[in-house]
Parts: C-alpha cells; structure tokens; sequence
C-alpha cells in the first residue's frame, strides 16, 4: 500500500484543510517525519521505549470463558489495555514526542475526549521534560475526572473547552487554535488517524506495530491468520493499527464498529461512516456528521472516546473501497459486553473497546468453533466506571 | 476578472490615493435583517468593500468574537442560501459597493462548488474568501469561481514563506488577505509583526492589492496598519459592538467605528 499519496490523500480523503498559517508547519512536519521514518535509529529508539517504557508486546490473551458463552468462534483479545497507561494511545504519543523532539520543539498541545490521549500525552512529555497543555471539553472533564486528575498529576495544564458541544470536537478546534497562535513553538500531538497531512499516516504508522505484533502472535499460537479483526472506531487510531498489517490479506475479514449511542434512528450516535457522508472537518476530507448546511452535528456515545462526528480519511477510504465493514453498536449492546468480560475474563475493557467486544460477540455465536476473532481491547475501562455506574442505575 | 467590482474599487482608490476599508460581519447574527440594515449603514459610514460572514459550526480560524457570534447566528437558524438571497437583495437595492462572501470550505463543498459560485456570483456577490482553503486545494472551487466571475482570494500569513507564495500567485484572484498575526481573528492591543517586511515579500510575488488583517481594533492600529497596505479588513471590533448592543439597534456604535476608522486612514493616505 502506497497510500496516501503525496498531498495526504488515501482515494478521495484526506489533504490539508487548514488556515494558511498552518501550512508552513504541516510542510515542515511532513518533512520531519519522512527524515525519521528513513532513519533507522528513530525506530530503534522507538522501540526501545516501546518495549521498556510502554510494556511491549501487549499479550494476545485467547478469552476462554467468553468464547464458551458465545458458543461459536474462539476471541482473542490483543491487550492494548496492558500497555502503560492502559490504552494503546501510548504507542503514538510516544512516536510523536520523539519526533517533535528531533524538530527541537519544547511546547506539547493535544486534545483528549476520554482522556485517554491527553493521559498518554502528558506522559511522553513528563518523560522527556516538555510543556504540556491539554484540550478538553467541559463536558468531557465531568464524565472523565479521574483522567483529568491523572494529566494534572502528569504535569500537564488541562484546559476547559466551554464552546460547541463541549467535547472532543469542541477541544480539536480549540487546540488548533492554539497552534495557529504558537506554531513557531509549538507541536501539535494529534491523538487519532484525523486531522490534516501527514497526521493521519503517521498515527497510523505509529499504530501498526499493534497489528504487525497480532500477526504474529496469532500465527505462533494458532498457526494461521485470523477469520475476522474487529476494532471500535471514533477517530480510529486502534483500529487502523490493527487493520492495516492486514489489508493484503484478503482472507481476513476486517469490522469497524463505530457507537450507535442511543440507535441510529434516533439521530443520537457518533457512527460517521454509517450515517455520515464526506465533508471537511479538522484539516481534512473524510466522511463526517453534518446537516445539510455543512454545519457540523453533535455526535453522542455513552463512550467519550467515540464521541466524534468526524473519522481518519483512511478509514473513508476502506470503506469506499469496501476492504473494511463498518457496523455500529449501542450504548446498550457496549454496556452489556462490558460487564459480560467484566464476569467471564475478569477484565474491565474501556466503553470504546466494549462496542468491538458487542460486535465480535454478536459475530462469533453465527461462526463455527474453528473460527478466530480477534478483538482490539484497546483500552482498560478504570475511567469508565463511573459512567457505567450511573448507566446501570448505581449498581455497578 | 474584468469589470469585477472588487478590482473596480481598488483601482479606484488607488487612483485617488486613498486606502481602503473592508468591513466584515457575520451574517444571522443577531438576525438576518439586522446584517442587511448593518452592511448599508457601514457602506454609508465609509466602508469600501464588505464581507459577509456565513456562519459555520467549527470555526478554527476565528476568536472567541466571531466564533460566538457564528454559534448564535446558527443557534438562530439562518441557512447559506437565505444568506446568499440576502446577498442579492442587498445588491437590488442599489449599492455599487463590492461583497464578498467569507466561510469554512464545508458549507461551500455542502452546497456544491459549481453552485455555490454559481449563485453567489448571481446573487451579485464579487469575492470568496476561504480561510481553511490553501491554495493546493483549490483548484477544483477555482475552476468554478473563475468561470462566474467570482474573485478567490487568498490568504497569506506571516508564516507563508517565498516558495508558497511563488507557487500560490497563479491561483490568487482580486487581492491579497494578509492575515497580521500568527493568530486567530480578533482585536489586539498591539501587532508585533513587521508589517513593512511582510507585505514587501508579498507584493514581491503577488501582483494584486494587499489588505491587511485580523487584529485590527480601532482607528489608531488602522492609521498605523495603512502605510503598508492598500486596504484593511476590520471584523471582530464590528461584531463586538454587535454582541454589546444586545437587544438594542448596533447601527449608531458601528457607524460611528466604521467613521472613525475611516477618518484615521484618510488622514494618512
């Protein structure tokens, strides 16, 4: 796969959508990051931190006793919740800081919804003694306290967007404002496979080693590839990583599940690519929850991580291409998966990953018992339990 | 390009000495007769070139100002093709004076580049500026704006470097924004970037009139703003006194800045 091409465009998605202020920057960045990506001791020292900071490889755990209740294929669960953290935020973060080292910048701006890629965030600059400022909508904050708590502990100034929405949307405006403000100084940490060129390659560059690592995983303990690789998607970072070591082989069949929230009908969701259609939002062309007016719509999720009404132009791409099924799943689907791990494995996934575990259940009881599904659990659901309390009526 | 209004109007100015005004406002905000009765009284109180505002729901490019003022407008549902009708009867009832529209790229692509341009130019609307169009993406709205006699014109940045704006002239149409901070639209106390420098490197690639803005709040960064430029763009200030004025009519406050601004930048041509 060559793709993008040299403008950031996978097909029709993707380019550089941005005030011209910016562009300077993303030219300059683009150039950075293809002087890196040649350089061989970047990845050895990538890897490095990758194996002896972020804890990997994550296992591929085969989930027994979930299998069983499903009665059909085995799931396995490539552990992104293990990795310091407790997401696969991480990887990149961690990629980026030592890119925007190399460029010799000293001041880190992020959003975050969840929280999950601010947390990741303030700790790769924590590492290496960079300033750190983190966009989070208002909204956002009070469904994710305890990240908010972590990223102040972490160093890092979280910054309270009040406008829009007050979430994720609402932080990536703010934060690319504050980048038109102090581009001389500043780098941007984009979290997910969005926003202008080269980002989306590069997150996704930064994320492949999760699906290079379960290639090779599932070979050694099964010896041969997976039948499905499902992965949740808001922006969808976890699930390009994972996806794209696999995009040649035409034989493993690959799911986007993206949150339906309250139901597509209801107009109450963030699932873009079901319900969505191509636009341009945050700095590129990709498929995008909007009116008819080109105003962008409000997306809901009960998983603040998924709570985005844009998507990675790559990901447009698959599915236009038809490479990549996208489903969508409930906030209610995702709750019951969550608990439903929660009592058979004793693990608590985070509520973006739950919508990949809804899906990849409903998918395994429909397959035989020789089948493999592997599930991205991209996320440990400790920031999520809160929210799920509140959702199953205290009881949590 | 011939015969548009925007080109009309600087070569008009520039023959008479003078520096021009262009005024922006976002249109709906508070409502859509209030933005036609504002663009005639500030045509009246002096501006020479006004942009119209069409609100969008992720305005990167702007400050708090103009990004609330798009928030409420939207919140009071005004829709692109009521703007662009507004347009036309703005144009009926007389005025010679040169509009241009202003908006993010996702509205303009939502309604269709070729229609877009299409309606516009007949609603009698000169120019378009995109703030988060760059010029590597333009050419298919170019195509489209070029054959209806609308202007694209481009905005550069103190950022922008001499290979860019080398590459960029061929695409640029009527003049050129120059945006005076790295920043988002809104009122500075102060511009600290060299003026005289930036628009030197401009002009040295760019054959078409400089107007210089973002940050522009009264008449003394005007007076101060004028020797480099041939036009300024006042927005954020205008809207501002859109928002203090509450329920009450904006008219007098905006005449008055839109006066004053003027007055200032005549004294110094």
């Amino acid at each position: 796969m060559s793709l993008p091409d040299e403008r950031g465009y996978f097909g029709s998605f993707g380019g550089r959508y941005v005030p011209e202020t910016l562009m300077p920057a993303l030219e300059e960045l683009t150039a950075a990051y293809q002087e890196a990506r040649r350089d061989p001791s970047f990845w050895q020292e990538l890897e490095y931190y990758l194996q002896q900071y972020v804890g990997r490889p994550s296992p591929l755990y085969f989930a027994r006793r979930l299998s069983e209740h499903c009665r059909g294929a085995r799931i396995y669960l490539k552990r992104e919740d293990l990795n310091h953290t407790g997401a696969h935020k991480i990887n990149n973060t961690i990629g980026q800081i030592l890119l925007a080292r190399r460029m010799g910048k000293k001041r880190i701006i992020a959003e975050t919804g969840a929280g999950q890629h601010g947390v990741a965030t303030a700790t790769a600059a924590a590492l290496f003694g960079m300033e750190c400022a983190v966009y989070m909508g208002e909204e956002d904050m009070a469904r994710q306290a305890l990240n908010v708590f972590r990223m102040r502990i972490l160093g890092a100034t979280v910054v309270g967007v009040a406008a829009g929405s007050r979430t994720l949307k609402d932080a990536m405006n703010e934060a690319m404002r504050d980048w038109v403000t102090n581009v001389d100084t500043t780098y941007y940490l984009i979290g997910s496979v969005a926003g202008p060129h080269p980002y989306p390659v590069m997150v996704r560059d930064f994320q492949r080693v999760i699906g290079v690592e379960t290639r090779r995983q599932v070979q050694e303990q099964t010896g041969r590839l997976p039948d499905v690789i499902v992965a949740c998607v808001g922006g969808g970072s976890n699930a390009m990583g994972i996806f794209h070591p696999f995009l040649e082989d035409r034989e493993v069949k690959l799911v986007g599940v993206e949150a339906a929230g309250c139901g597509l009908e209801t107009g109450k969701h963030a699932a873009t690519l079901n319900r969505g259609r191509p636009g341009i939002l945050h700095g590129s062309k990709s498929y995008v929850l909007q009116d008819e007016d080109g105003q962008i719509n409000l997306a809901h999720s009960i998983s603040a991580g998924l709570d985005y009404p844009g998507v990675g132009p790559e990901h447009s791409y698959l599915k236009e291409t038809g490479r990549v099924v996208y489903t969508a799943v409930t906030d209610e689907e995702a709750l019951e998966a969550f608990q439903l791990l929660c009592r058979t494995e004793g693990i608590i996934p985070a509520l973006e990953s739950a919508h990949a575990l809804a899906q990849a259940v409903k998918m395994a009881g429909e397959m035989p018992q020789d089948a493999i599904i592997v599930v991205n659990l991209s996320g440990r659901g400790d920031k999520d339990v809160q929210t799920v309390a509140r959702a199953l009526g205290g009881e949590g | 390009m011939k015969g548009n209004r925007i080109t009309q109007r600087f070569s008009a100015l520039a023959q008479e000495g003078k520096k021009g005004l262009i005024t922006y406002i976002t249109a709906g905000y508070p409502d859509l007769d209030t933005t036609a009765r504002l663009v005639k009284t500030m045509v009246e109180a002096g501006a020479d070139l006004v942009e119209v505002g069409i609100p969008f729901s992720d305005p990167v490019a702007d400050g708090p100002v103009i990004q609330q003022a798009s928030a409420r407008a939207l919140a009071n549902g005004v829709r692109v093709k009521d703007i662009i009708r507004m347009c036309a009867d703005i144009r009926q009832k007389s005025t010679a004076v040169p509009l241009i529209l202003m908006t993010y790229y996702n509205p303009v692509f939502q309604y269709g580049l070729e229609s877009f341009a299409r309606d516009a130019a007949r609603a009698g609307v000169d120019g378009l500026i995109v703030p988060d169009l760059p010029f590597e993406e333009s050419e298919e709205l170019l195509g489209h704006t070029d054959h209806y006699g609308l202007a694209l014109i481009p905005l550069v940045a103190p950022t922008t470097t001499e290979k860019r704006l080398a590459a960029m002239a061929p695409a640029a149409r009527g003049f050129v924004y120059c945006v005076s901070v790295t920043g988002v639209t809104g009122a500075r106390e102060e511009i600290h970037t060299d003026l005289a420098k930036f628009t030197q490197k401009v002009r040295r690639h760019l054959q078409l009139p400089c107007a210089i803005g973002f940050g522009i709040a009264g008449p003394a960064q005007a007076a101060a703003v004028a020797p480099y430029c041939d036009a300024m763009v006042v927005g954020s200030a205008i809207v501002d006194l859109v928002a203090r004025a509450g329920t009450g009519d904006p008219a007098p406050a905006v005449a008055a800045l839109v006066k004053d601004i003027k007055c200032a930048i005549e004294k110094c041509a």
